[in-house]
């Protein structure tokens, strides 16, 4: 029997390493001092402490440590880049493009900005999850001052061609920021190569500790400016006031050199388990994969139970499976996923979804078990289901006049 | 060597309960609270727990306690919210303030959004409270924000949340008071007090570092700074600092444990050091109150006459392992030297400045090996300072 509960909500949030909380103990009792601490010892062993995991984190994106800035997760460096961007660049422009399947860090900072002033374009995307180039470009204005687009999907894990995108706006002379939280330590990514200016990750989704996170900003060609959104002691060169989270960010740092280290023995892994799972899976009549096969993580995938309820379905393995039908930010309410809605899925089917999200501790006993439990369930509901009886008689669904009541 | 750490308003060893409280949400508590499965559930419920017990021992309504990543974070969400929701036009603040409240309300004047007006203070750090009451009189038809510390990091005073906030009410205005030094050394009740905003950081109180609070009173709404996933009943995006939130809570109730043998104990430190220090130096000033029973029971500041060995007291203290400040950690880098002591004594400042402050970690036998050192390093009986 496998380990239970199998943990299958990896894009939500990660287990910690132990090597992680490791490096980290020591920095809360006796290495606590103060990073701003600039005369003596316990601020020095601090300041150490991160300038070292400041390089840690560089390294893995291909960074200069001098370009990572510190924040509270993955939506503060959303929140600082875009409005930050917003409120430097606000000479050149008001125009913001970004994507209808953005998380929500980045689609809420957009509305908020747009309640201010700004234009915004969201793009939209194909039934793959990925935006058409040519809109893009053509979307782009003189007035343009920030194209925002994830790196990989949190839902559906379907990566953008971020190079390509990333020419684009050079080649227009618009800045370009990326929320990568899911594919920082999941997948090779460099800032350089990939033609990055600004990008935002968090270490909890990459096996480090919650409350932690950066924004790269770009320091040369172009060198890249935001305005700061908390301003205070001046920490973090101007750019993010507060005192600098030590052991979170040690840990951060531990958990972006393990993944460097481990990113390709981890996903040799990891993928074989995901294909299993979808091949799995998609053994069941009316199941489908949702989003860019091709395009896609190595450890995600979204798949839909036509006539299933997605929440129903994880009533019946909810005690011995943790997954998600939808982002965990939204997991809470019952709406379904405008992401799935985007891609072109009508409500039945985007009720009907999983995400599995899998990771560097699932084990290939805990797929197995997947597997079978899931099938288990979606044919007993299927069983309860009129609508799935109605499907095997072949009367279709779309034809029929439902009552009104 | 053993070190002496003196510096706990720059921040606090964790508290080895604390430690242990969070590692359970490091480990095995891993989910992400928004998630419905018992992983995240679990997590949910024991940060509701943690914002119940806050809320309890600070005298509040959970619904008026919402996680940031700390004082700084907290106290720029109030005074920008307030300016985006409340319609303020006016923050009257003081020079003595921390950066994260002068900055941010500097940055939201050049930004064109306010006027700042800058409350006198005395060469105690006192704030004038004839100036404060006409400015507010003159403000009286303006919507209006006052933030005023309520313990100076720098100095130790003390702001008598009372009396500022009922004439702050008097006049209809917003009082928002940063309380990063004195929350977990100080017992507020918030039900009873006149303020409508007050900030914390569990890193100041043998909490984590990245945990802070804000208190935003049922009597105002105001909307998220952080925008996202809707998070903290939509006030504050991102996926919650769990660990933090758990080391916060569980860093107050520690506080409050011992909450007065550890206020004694602390005080009785420092007026030991004050005392050590009177005898065997002449010419010292105790900086603001700091000297005087009525201030933050953690700090000392002192002036030593400015010559040749105090200029250095910082660094060949920190040779001997003695860990001080010349003020406040943020700006312990730069050259620039404390506004906080330029800001009372006008720019005549003529001392060199160590602020010592305290914890239920340090020992009477610490406070002797710190004035041996000093004697050591600038002998005793100097002349006096001159502040004019």
């Amino acid at each position: 029997m496998p380990n239970f509960p199998i943990y299958l909500d990896n894009n939500a949030t990660t287990p910690m390493d132990p090597r992680v909380l490791e490096a980290m103990i020591p920095y809360f009792t006796e290495k606590f001092g103060n990073a701003a601490s600039r005369n003596h010892q316990f601020g020095w062993v601090a300041e150490e402490a991160v300038d070292y995991a400041r390089e840690q984190v560089a390294k893995l994106i291909g960074a200069d440590e001098k370009e990572i800035i510190f924040t509270s997760g993955a939506t503060e460096a959303d929140n600082l880049a875009i409005k930050g961007v917003y409120e430097m660049y606000a000479q050149k422009g008001n125009h913001i493009i970004t994507v209808t399947t953005e998380h929500k860090a980045v689609l809420d900072t957009c509305h908020h900005l747009e309640k201010q002033g700004a234009q915004i374009t969201y793009l939209k995307v194909n039934a793959e999850g990925l935006i058409d180039l040519t809109e893009l470009e053509n979307a782009i204005t003189d007035k343009t001052i920030l194209v925002a687009v994830m790196y990989a999907n949190n839902e559906v894990g379907v990566i953008q061609d971020v190079k390509k995108i990333s020419e684009i706006c050079h080649k227009k002379g618009t800045l370009f920021f990326t929320d990568a939280t899911q594919a920082v330590g999941k997948i090779p990514v460099d800032v350089i190569k990939d033609g990055i200016d600004l990008m935002a990750f968090s270490a909890h989704k990459m096996y480090g500790p919650k409350g932690v996170g950066a924004l790269y900003v770009r320091r040369k060609n172009p060198r890249v400016k935001v305005t700061a959104q908390m301003d205070g002691g001046g920490h973090e060169r101007g750019m993010r006031s507060g005192t600098l989270n030590v052991p979170s960010i040690v840990g951060f740092g531990k958990a972006c050199e393990i993944c460097m280290t481990d990113m390709e023995s981890d996903n040799a892994r990891i993928s074989v388990m995901r294909d299993k799972l979808e091949a799995g899976l998609t053994q069941l009549e009316e199941s489908y994969v949702n989003g860019s096969r091709e395009h896609r993580l190595p450890h995600v995938s979204n798949i839909s139970f036509k006539y299933v309820e997605g929440e129903g379905l994880m009533m019946g393995f909810n005690k011995n499976i943790a997954l998600s039908s939808g982002s965990a930010c939204t997991s809470a309410s019952l709406e379904p996923s405008y992401v799935l809605k985007a891609l072109g899925l009508g409500d039945d089917l985007a009720h009907s979804s999983l995400r599995f999200g899998l990771g560097r501790f699932t084990t290939d006993d805990q797929i197995d078990y997947t597997i079978k439990a899931i099938s288990e369930t979606v044919t007993k509901l299927r069983e309860l289901s009129p609508l799935w009886e109605m499907f095997k008689e072949g009367i279709d669904l779309n034809k029929i006049e439902w009552a009104h009541h | 060597m053993q070190r002496i750490y003196l510096d706990n308003a720059a921040t606090t060893k964790v508290d080895t309960k604390v430690a242990e409280a969070i590692l359970p949400f490091l480990t095995e508590n891993f989910g992400n609270p928004s998630s419905i499965y018992s992983y995240g559930r679990e997590v949910k419920s024991a940060i509701e727990k943690a914002r119940k017990s806050v809320a309890t021992l600070l005298g509040a309504n959970p619904g008026e306690i919402f996680f940031t990543s700390g004082g700084t974070e907290s106290s720029n969400m109030i005074m920008r919210r307030c300016v985006n929701d409340l319609g303020v036009k006016h923050i009257i603040t003081s020079p003595l303030e921390h950066h994260c409240v002068l900055h941010t309300a500097e940055d939201i004047e050049h930004l064109g959004r306010i006027k700042l007006h800058l409350v006198n203070v005395n060469e105690h750090g006192d704030i004038d409270m004839a100036h404060l009451e006409s400015l507010l009189e003159n403000l009286k038809n303006e919507k209006v924000l006052v933030s005023l510390m309520h313990g100076n990091n720098e100095i130790g005073n003390l702001l008598d949340l009372v009396t500022v906030g009922n004439l702050v009410k008097k006049y209809n205005a917003y009082f928002h008071t940063d309380t990063v030094q004195t929350v977990g050394h100080w017992k507020f009740n918030l039900h009873e007090l006149p303020m409508d905003f007050i900030t914390g950081s569990a890193h100041k109180f043998h909490g984590p570092k990245g945990a802070g609070i804000v208190y935003v009173s049922e009597r105002v709404k105001v909307k998220p700074f952080v925008a996202g996933g809707g998070q903290e009943r939509n006030m504050r995006a991102g996926t919650e600092n769990v660990t933090g939130i758990i080391g916060f809570a569980k860093a107050l109730e520690m506080a409050y444990e011992n909450f007065d043998a550890d206020k004694k104990y602390i005080s009785d430190l420092k007026f030991y050091l004050k005392k050590k220090l009177e005898e065997n130096f002449e010419g010292l000033i105790f900086n603001g109150r700091s000297g005087s029973e009525n201030s933050m029971y953690t700090v000392l500041s002192v002036g030593f006459p400015k010559n040749e060995q105090t200029e250095m007291l910082l660094y060949t203290l920190d040779m001997d392992g003695i860990c001080v400040s010349g003020g406040s950690a943020c700006s312990s880098g730069a050259n620039a030297g404390s506004h906080v002591i330029q800001g009372i004594y006008k720019g005549k400042a003529n001392q060199s400045t160590i602020r010592f402050s305290f914890s239920k970690y340090n020992t009477k036998e610490e406070i002797d090996k710190v004035v041996a050192a000093l004697q050591q390093k600038i002998g005793s009986k100097k002349v006096a300072v001159a502040n004019s």
